[in-house]
């Protein structure tokens, strides 16, 4: 096809690039949704997907309970883990300055994985694929978990963002990221809604660490290094857009998969780079309906 | 002070004092709004007209004194739970939603109790809505803006609405309009407490007039003395 690159080669990336925007999607929406309502920067995301990851390999190892069991209870843990955190730690400086909501969860973040690599090493930590095999395409292999796992994050993704865009439901909480005051004063419990919503953008975090441990090591870093990838996407899409996180999240992940291709030196840097042309040339971001930062 | 309320108090504010931050706004009001009456609370910018409404919702938070609504204690309770005690309030920037349609702008308000309007009859009741109903929110003129901000707290089915300068920024054609909506609201039993600085709109809607100055309430004028007593009010207003 291109001088010296094999389609296999192409094929290859791309299916990872799809994979790792499918993490950068969901992982960058339920940022978006936090963000939106709440005006926090959820620094400690990263870490509530490890604890996903976490929680689901230790359901297997300690209770035996299997992926298929996990993929639903890891997540609402993980979420009452956001209520709890959201009461005791956000709640109270929700009227201060976004940075003290960045430094708290900052915080949090240090606390989880120090706590987790205290109790089980930082050295990853194995999950066996829950659908092992895979399917041969010609020009590639393609494992059957990875398709599951690009499958699956699409159509949460698309289910979120209908609820946020076409329901009744999503219209309270798109109103509520405009004038939460007025919408409390509607009758509509907007404290309890905006704890739910942290829940729910948490709960996508832990769902994702389930979806990534059998591909990724369960590690306690698993979630620090994604995220500054994450904050990339975020900050490209456009802080609080939920669609724009998503297509950028997938779209980075396919243009970093391509940058391995053409370019595999510039791979780890290219999302950044996008970061500052976006931020240069659209401070609002790709997919922002606001003029201006 | 030179009226007083013949008939029961649906709102009683006893010795109210507020704050933003550490600025006090308002200064120990107190007045009342019987029931099924139109009260305004008239006085010049600054006053504190529109921080004794967002004082009632509880969204001024740091409040002192007494609110009581249909005799029950309001201040200590969350705006989400002073709206479903049945009190509306329609605010001055009339925070339409730019991220929402006509259409869900106005379904927005949940149903809290019943007797409220329901979406076909806002539309029949404001046709200017009607047409636009498909458009994003921000898209109306200011008038028009001002009619779905009142038209969606009548969803809700509460009695009593709290409305901020209804007739701020419009056309005169515009806030006679707004008026005659206003009127037809108290026909129909409701009970409103009107913030005004347009003298004028006040003097065409209201029973009773509750000046207020420095956060204070300086005179209570039944709507036959305002005439007589429109040089001091004038004063008040600065105008």
């Amino acid at each position: 096809m291109f001088d010296g690159i094999s389609i296999q080669l192409l094929m290859g990336q791309l299916l990872i690039g799809l994979i790792n925007g499918s993490f950068y999607a969901m992982l960058s929406m339920g940022l978006a949704i936090i963000f939106g309502l709440m005006h926090v920067v959820n620094f400690a995301h990263g870490a509530q997907y490890m604890l996903g990851a976490f929680i689901a390999w230790l359901l297997l190892n300690t209770l035996g309970i299997n992926y298929w069991g996990a993929l639903f209870i890891a997540p609402v843990v993980v979420a009452a883990f956001g209520i709890v955190m959201e009461r005791l730690v956000l709640k109270p400086i929700h009227h201060l300055d976004h940075l003290y909501g960045l430094l708290a969860t900052y915080a949090v973040t240090l606390i989880i994985e120090g706590l987790i690599r205290q109790q089980y090493g930082s050295s990853g930590l194995p999950y066996s694929s829950p659908i092992p095999g895979g399917v041969n395409l010609g020009f590639m292999f393609l494992p059957w978990y990875r398709l599951w796992v690009v499958l699956f994050s699409f159509a949460m993704c698309l289910g979120t963002w209908y609820l946020i865009e076409h329901t009744r439901l999503g219209s309270y909480l798109r109103a509520a990221n405009e004038n939460p005051e007025i919408v409390e004063s509607f009758g509509i419990n907007v404290p309890r809604m905006i704890t739910l919503t942290y829940a729910f953008g948490v709960g996508l975090a832990g769902l994702s660490g389930v979806l990534a441990a059998p591909i990724y090591q369960v590690s306690p870093s698993m979630g620090s290094s994604l995220m500054i990838v994450i904050f990339a996407v975020v900050v490209i899409g456009g802080m609080g857009s939920i669609m724009g996180a998503i297509l950028t999240g997938y779209l980075l992940g396919v243009v970093e998969g391509l940058t391995k291709v053409f370019y595999p030196e510039a791979a780890n840097l290219v999302i950044f780079v996008i970061m500052i042309l976006a931020l240069i040339l659209r401070p609002q971001g790709l997919f922002s309906k606001k003029e201006g930062a | 002070m030179s009226s007083e309320p013949t008939r029961a108090p649906l709102l009683q504010v006893e010795n109210l004092n507020a704050w933003y931050a550490e600025s006090q706004a308002l200064h120990g009001m107190s007045f009342e709004v019987p029931e099924g009456e139109l009260v305004t609370l008239i006085g010049r910018n600054g006053a504190g007209k529109s921080t004794t409404l967002r004082s009632i919702m509880g969204i001024v938070r740091k409040r002192k004194g007494s609110i009581r609504f249909k005799g029950e204690e309001l201040i200590g309770r969350q705006t989400y739970e002073i709206a479903r005690r049945g009190i509306a309030y329609c605010p001055e920037e009339r925070a339409i939603f730019a991220s929402l349609s006509v259409r869900e702008n106005l379904g927005l308000p949940p149903v809290l109790s019943a007797g409220g309007s329901t979406d076909e009859e806002l539309l029949e009741q404001f046709p200017n809505l009607k047409a636009r109903q498909n458009s994003m929110g921000t898209m109306l003129s200011g008038g028009e803006q001002q009619m779905l901000a009142i038209a969606r707290i009548l969803r809700t089915g509460s009695r009593f609405l709290l409305l901020d300068e209804p007739s701020e920024g419009l056309a005169p054609v515009v806030v006679k309009e707004i008026g005659q909506q206003i009127l037809r609201l108290k026909e129909r039993g409701y009970t409103i407490l009107l913030v005004e600085q347009n003298l004028k709109f006040a003097q065409m809607v209201a029973d009773r007039h509750v000046v207020v100055e420095h956060g204070q309430v300086v005179d209570v004028l039944a709507a036959d003395q305002l005439q007589a007593n429109m040089g001091r009010v004038k004063t008040y207003l600065g105008v």
